[in-house]
């Protein structure tokens, strides 16, 4: 068999589970959700093996008239980000428990196209492919947000969706000019790539906004991020997990495949703007995360951070050596930033679901019923403020080093700027574990709270010990790359 | 060609059979089939056409050139004629209970074809006013066909004297233009149409903009369209709405683009000022709306908004774009409305807690629902993506293109208000309505031909 045709199986498998669960309705469904997602996470590293010269693709005409391919393409960031889409999805089936869950037949059809969806984004090597899967994991989410979460939940969904909608139909407009001008016109990426960096400076520029406002939607990136607090408090946890842990890594990936290669110019011209955007996101969203008591909302706000740290660093365009720096350190922290959240949302939906509250301020002493918890809070916790030994250290010093020497006029003030997020990233997460794990406890309250199942503590302890291998070994992910070189 | 002739001799045969049966059952049987036939003559009519063209690529020509298929006019009219039978056959039940004349309708129907495949053929501009008089003066009737429902008959009346004016303006365009050339022949005006031209025919032209834009539900000649989709009965809606529209637009892009296409200049301005505003009152009025039938007849409008960028963009594109929108948004609407008229409450409220009762209704209205607001994998999205791209092809008008799509993205507002109803909003008493099995098939069948076009959209526009 041509090993390309295995991304074709990779990516359409979630569907045919989805189908599945669909038809299962009752609690088996939940095989169905880990044994595909399992699936997907076999199938990400096979596929990984069969790389040549950091390479795999498979390619196939869709639509001839128009030139759109059904072209696929893995490369070591693919392979990454595909392997953490199932991470995420399986560990997050494996942590809740499916009889919690109301018509669970639904739940994780829903769950497995939106997979599929996001499978297609990190795989598609056709700017229309792109767009089609772009838009197609945003639909199973909607609807997962809209029926599974908190009261406000409909109203805030729509408004996720409405946002990121009118962000998309402003790129598509960007893909068809690009698709227009082409000598050839075709969406393929090579095409795409240097028709659009054939583009007069002013249609880049133009260009660039349109597609950066989509990404930026999506990722979220100040002054566009309103969509997403509301949206993550009301989800049901194992939904904002998705969002959190994958979609917004959506809008990195994009940024970095289908933007700053196509736009080489745009990028350029755009690039302080970006950056200065990105440390605003970083300072507000961190001074935010100082203010809440919703739990949720904090660990909304410290990953709008995060992300915009990512966002600054990836527009950063410096390089060490041969090394585009700020490109790989944004995506061995996407990877971790995935992992890490998603051990924190975990623990979120634990207090959540036993506690009945959101409100850090009804929480307390939970060290001393729950030990297994609690240490997994205190490690996770540490890894999302990034210290040292944990995954998400070396690709922040990373990042931080790429911006300062991106060679901005603002350089300076910037890293200064977003090296706050660092304290008061380290204030408002110690201050949560301060309130969740000890500080006074309300005895009635925390007799109930009993410690993680087994389950839970499995999964759990997957990210832990990957927080921990990547924090002692960090190479296991540089190393990836450099079969691509 | 042999469709127009096939079609007004079914009606007239329909007539008859109103006179010797008066079961409703055999009506309608008798309708569905005459639709069936009509798919058999408009497809050996594009194929005869399609074998020809491998020859010589020319169109085929009766009467004087008066009519002349082309190709795409044929295609058009078997795909019209695939959608009209597909709306019978889930329509045909409702119909029939409309009202006590069920034969007429049918053969009203038949004949509005019969205008349809002129439109869409037409070479002359006499034959132009035949086809959209034919389109147009069964739809009055039908409009009214509820008699004891006063709401219909205001939809008749308000229709008619519409239609009745907006039919004198484009007759006097049409003497305009005739006076200006000299010709009623589409390639005669064109020869003579070259560059600059005087201010009469521009007159003319002009008519015929304000006509044609009041046939398909343009602003500022929409006025007539939520009051008229409204009060006419829920079972003729949908096909007011679909067929007779696409055929209209068909018509309207034949003469613009073969007959004016040299003289752009002159409209073209007009039409994207029309584009913009038909955008901005159907998508912000829909979003006000509490019927969804009402909401469905401003979308209309909003969808003709998108349509008329075919006439706006002279290119090929265009003209294949149009066929792939029209049948794209015909099929969707169909789906809605099945869906509709089967409840009693036409509000948003009335779709509440569907998806629990009746999932497969409120599955199927879904995807048609996403892919009016042209969301990837439905075939809304291509139709959208076609005719965007066949405007951007104009080069120069980024803007109202940008404009279009801030459009669609309100749309999403009101038509994920049907979803929302559907699927987040509990009903304390579930809606009941009868099902059928051979209705849950058409209404499935219905959303796999919107997804199968959404993934094959080479299917219709050919490549």
């Amino acid at each position: 068999m041509d090993s390309g045709a295995l991304l074709v199986i990779l990516l359409l498998l979630p569907i045919v589970g989805a189908v599945i669960s669909f038809l299962l309705k009752n609690i088996s469904a939940w095989f169905v959700g880990v044994a595909f997602s399992a699936i997907t996470v076999l199938l990400s590293l096979i596929a990984y093996t069969k790389l040549v010269g950091g390479f795999l693709l498979f390619k196939a005409v869709w639509i001839s008239t128009i030139g759109a391919n059904f072209n696929l393409a893995y490369h070591p960031v693919a392979f990454l980000m595909c392997l953490l889409t199932g991470l995420v999805f399986l560990l997050s089936f494996i942590f809740v428990e499916a009889k919690t869950i109301d018509n669970p037949g639904r739940f994780y059809g829903l769950m497995l196209l939106s997979q599929a969806g996001l499978l297609g984004v990190f795989l598609a090597d056709d700017a229309f492919l792109f767009y089609t899967f772009w838009e197609l994991a945003l639909i199973p989410v909607y609807f997962l947000c809209s029926m599974y979460g908190g009261e406000n939940r409909v109203r805030a969904s729509f408004k996720f969706f409405i946002y990121t909608f009118i962000g998309s139909l402003l790129m598509l407009v960007g893909i068809i000019y690009i698709h227009q001008q082409g000598v050839t016109q075709n969406f393929a990426s090579e095409i795409f790539m240097a028709t659009g960096s054939s583009l007069s400076a002013l249609e880049q520029k133009v260009l660039f906004a349109m597609f950066f406002i989509a990404f930026a939607i999506k990722m979220p990136i100040f002054p566009f991020h309103t969509w997403q607090p509301d949206t993550y408090q009301q989800s049901a946890t194992p939904v904002t997990i998705i969002l959190s842990a994958l979609m917004v890594k959506m809008g990195l990936f994009a940024i970095m495949t289908w933007l700053m290669p196509v736009l080489i110019e745009g990028t350029a011209m755009w690039k302080d703007a970006v950056m200065i955007l990105s440390v605003i996101s970083i300072v507000y969203a961190s001074a935010m995360a100082l203010v809440q008591t919703n739990i949720k909302r904090l660990v909304a706000y410290s990953s709008i951070a995060h992300v915009g740290l990512m966002c600054a660093a990836l527009f950063s365009l410096s390089s060490h050596g041969e090394m585009y720096l700020g490109g790989q350190a944004v995506v061995m922290q996407m990877f971790n930033h995935g992992i890490n959240i998603l051990g924190l949302w975990l623990l979120v939906y634990v207090v959540e679901k036993r506690f009945g509250t959101q409100d850090l301020r009804e929480m307390g002493g939970i060290a001393k019923v729950a030990p297994v918890f609690a240490t997994a809070l205190v490690i996770i916790s540490f890894a999302n403020i990034s210290l040292p030994l944990t995954n998400a250290f070396p690709a922040e010093f990373m990042m931080f080093t790429s911006i300062f020497t991106s060679g901005s006029r603002f350089a300076i003030g910037l890293t200064i700027f977003a090296g706050l997020s660092i304290i008061f990233g380290a204030i408002y997460t110690l201050r949560m574990i301060q309130q969740v794990a000890f500080g006074p406890a309300d005895e009635k309250k925390n007799a109930a709270f009993n410690d993680l199942t087994w389950n839970e503590t499995l999964a759990i302890s997957v990210v832990v010990a990957l927080i921990l291998v990547i924090g002692f070994y960090p190479n296991l992910i540089f190393n990836l790359f450099n079969i691509a070189s | 060609m042999s469709g127009i002739v096939v079609a007004a001799i079914l009606g007239v045969v329909m007539m008859f059979v109103g006179l010797i049966s008066k079961q409703s059952k055999v009506v309608r049987t008798v309708g569905v089939f005459c639709f069936a036939i009509l798919v058999g003559t408009t497809f050996y009519d594009a194929y005869n056409i399609a074998i020809a063209n491998t020859f010589s690529g020319e169109p085929q020509r009766f009467f004087n050139d008066m009519i002349s298929v082309t190709a795409r006019g044929s295609w058009f009219n078997f795909l019209i004629s695939v959608c009209g039978f597909i709306y019978l056959l889930i329509f045909n039940k409702h119909i029939a209970r409309v009202g006590k004349n069920d034969a007429e309708y049918f053969a009203l129907m038949l004949f509005i074809m019969v205008g349809v495949f002129m439109l869409s053929t037409y070479n002359h501009l006499l034959i132009l006013f035949i086809g959209i008089e034919v389109l147009s003066i069964p739809q009055y009737i039908l409009a009214g066909s509820d008699k004891d429902n006063i709401k219909s008959n205001e939809a008749s009346l308000k229709y008619f004297l519409m239609g009745a004016f907006s039919t004198g303006i484009l007759l006097m365009g049409i003497t305009l233009i005739y006076g200006a050339v000299g010709s009623f022949s589409i390639p005669e005006i064109a020869a003579t149409f070259q560059g600059e031209v005087s201010a009469l025919p521009m007159v003319g032209v002009m008519m015929m903009v304000v006509a044609f834009g009041f046939k398909v539900s343009a602003a500022p000649m929409h006025w007539w369209t939520a009051d008229v989709y409204d009060g006419t009965p829920t079972a003729i809606t949908p096909f007011m709405a679909t067929i007779v529209k696409v055929g209209a637009f068909v018509g309207f892009i034949n003469l613009f683009h073969s007959a004016f296409g040299q003289i752009s200049q002159t409209w073209q301005l007009a039409i994207a000022i029309i584009i913009c505003v038909t955008l901005l009152i159907g998508n912000v009025t829909a979003v006000y709306q509490q019927s969804v039938k009402r909401m469905l007849a401003y979308s209309s409008i909003a969808q003709a908004g998108f349509m008329l960028f075919a006439v706006f963009a002279i290119n090929d594109m265009a003209e294949s774009s149009i066929i792939y929108y029209a049948v794209s948004y015909t099929l969707a609407s169909l789906g809605v409305f099945a869906v509709l008229i089967k409840l009693k409450d036409y509000t948003y409220d009335g779709f509440r807690g569907l998806g629990k009762s009746h999932p497969l209704y409120a599955g199927t209205a879904t995807v048609c629902l996403l892919s009016l607001a042209g969301i990837p994998v439905t075939s809304g999205f291509f139709a959208k993506y076609f005719i965007l791209t066949a405007a951007m092809q104009q080069g120069l008008w980024i803007g109202i293109i940008v404009f279009a799509v801030l459009m669609a993205a309100v749309s999403v507002y009101y038509y994920f208000r049907v979803i929302r109803a559907m699927y987040f909003q509990e009903n304390d008493t579930p809606v009941e309505f009868e099902t059928s099995a051979g209705e849950k098939f058409l209404l499935v069948f219905n959303a796999v031909l919107v997804v199968l076009l959404g993934l094959f959209p080479q299917i219709i526009i050919g490549g």
